[in-house]
């Protein structure tokens, strides 16, 4: 019997599911470590660093996991991440225009 | 006319099963599409976020003194239970199980209204206060930002609302459930979008 290609509706998935409940707790975890360090007495500067590492680590928990990226096709990863590099373009080329 | 029917049918519907060019199939290719413009829609609201911030450090409170973090920290936590019912409904339906993936997908449909309501209740709590949209800089960032993925969210749930109705309808099956991959992918997005703006919103 063929076997439907990777990603068709009729395809079962080639991986074991994901500790999906684990990864639930992580973000949990996460969302509340946020919330201590955003009201520690530390560095407006490294509270803002660490802040958006851990939001960034979360999404990247989102996207890898729960949107399954990571066992996507890599053709789909660069679709998905293509649009990424524009946020750093306008961010650098607006803060440039406004530093000067 | 048997031979009319056929050429019909392969131009109308083609095989589920044919892979397509980025490896999957059309309606999920034509979600990621849609998701890369929303990460550019989301990257212009919070690029100017940003600009505006550097530019108005002033402009804006400390953290918890005007906004009301407890109840958007539940709010978060909320999101993020419901993108967990969301992948289980899709994981029950890539392993047949059709009972479990329709008492998921209510789950979701549940918590994501729930987000909505909470997030109406904190909108009328600070407008109560005084801080309405055209409330300076401040103001107006914040309820384009956290508006709009509300206004995704809220689309959200009612395209959830179908898909639910049609899975209590016994139109996904194990081999082809589309429709919840489909909207599981746009649900994730907004529980991702949510988790950034929660940090740049409230957070910072």
């Amino acid at each position: 019997m063929a076997h439907p290609p990777q990603g068709s509706p009729g395809a079962r998935p080639s991986h074991a599911h994901p500790n999906y409940i684990l990864i639930w707790v992580f973000l949990a975890v996460l969302t509340a470590l946020e919330l201590t360090v955003a009201f520690l007495p530390w560095s407006k500067t490294i509270i803002i660093v660490i802040l958006i590492g851990m939001a960034f680590y979360k999404a990247a928990l989102v996207g890898l996991y729960y949107m399954h990226l990571r066992f996507e096709p890599n053709r789909l990863r660069i679709l998905a991440i293509a649009p990424l590099p524009l946020f750093a373009v306008l961010v650098l080329a607006v803060i440039t225009e406004f530093i000067w | 006319m048997a031979h009319a029917a056929a050429v019909h049918e392969d131009v109308m519907l083609p095989p589920a099963t044919r892979e397509a060019g980025a490896g999957v199939y059309n309606e999920k290719l034509g979600m990621w599409i849609f998701l890369g413009s929303e990460v550019m829609f989301f990257t212009a609201l919070i690029g100017t976020y940003v600009i505006l911030r550097f530019a108005h450090p002033t402009s804006w409170k400390p953290p918890g003194q005007v906004l009301n973090i407890p109840v958007t920290a539940v709010n978060t936590f909320l999101l993020i239970c419901s993108s967990v019912t969301m992948v289980k409904a899709f994981a029950s339906a890539q392993d047949g199980l059709l009972q479990q993936l329709r008492l998921w997908l209510v789950a979701t449909c549940i918590i994501g209204a729930t987000f909505v309501g909470v997030q109406v209740y904190e909108y009328t709590h600070l407008i109560e206060k005084g801080f309405i949209p055209s409330e300076g800089l401040y103001g107006s960032t914040f309820y384009t930002m956290t508006g709009f993925h509300g206004f995704h969210v809220t689309m959200g749930v009612i395209c959830m609302i179908y898909v639910t109705i049609k899975a209590f309808q016994g139109k996904y099956t194990q081999t082809d459930h589309r429709g919840v991959e489909v909207i599981g992918l746009y649900w994730h997005f907004v529980d991702l979008v949510w988790i950034i703006l929660f940090t740049i919103v409230y957070l910072i």
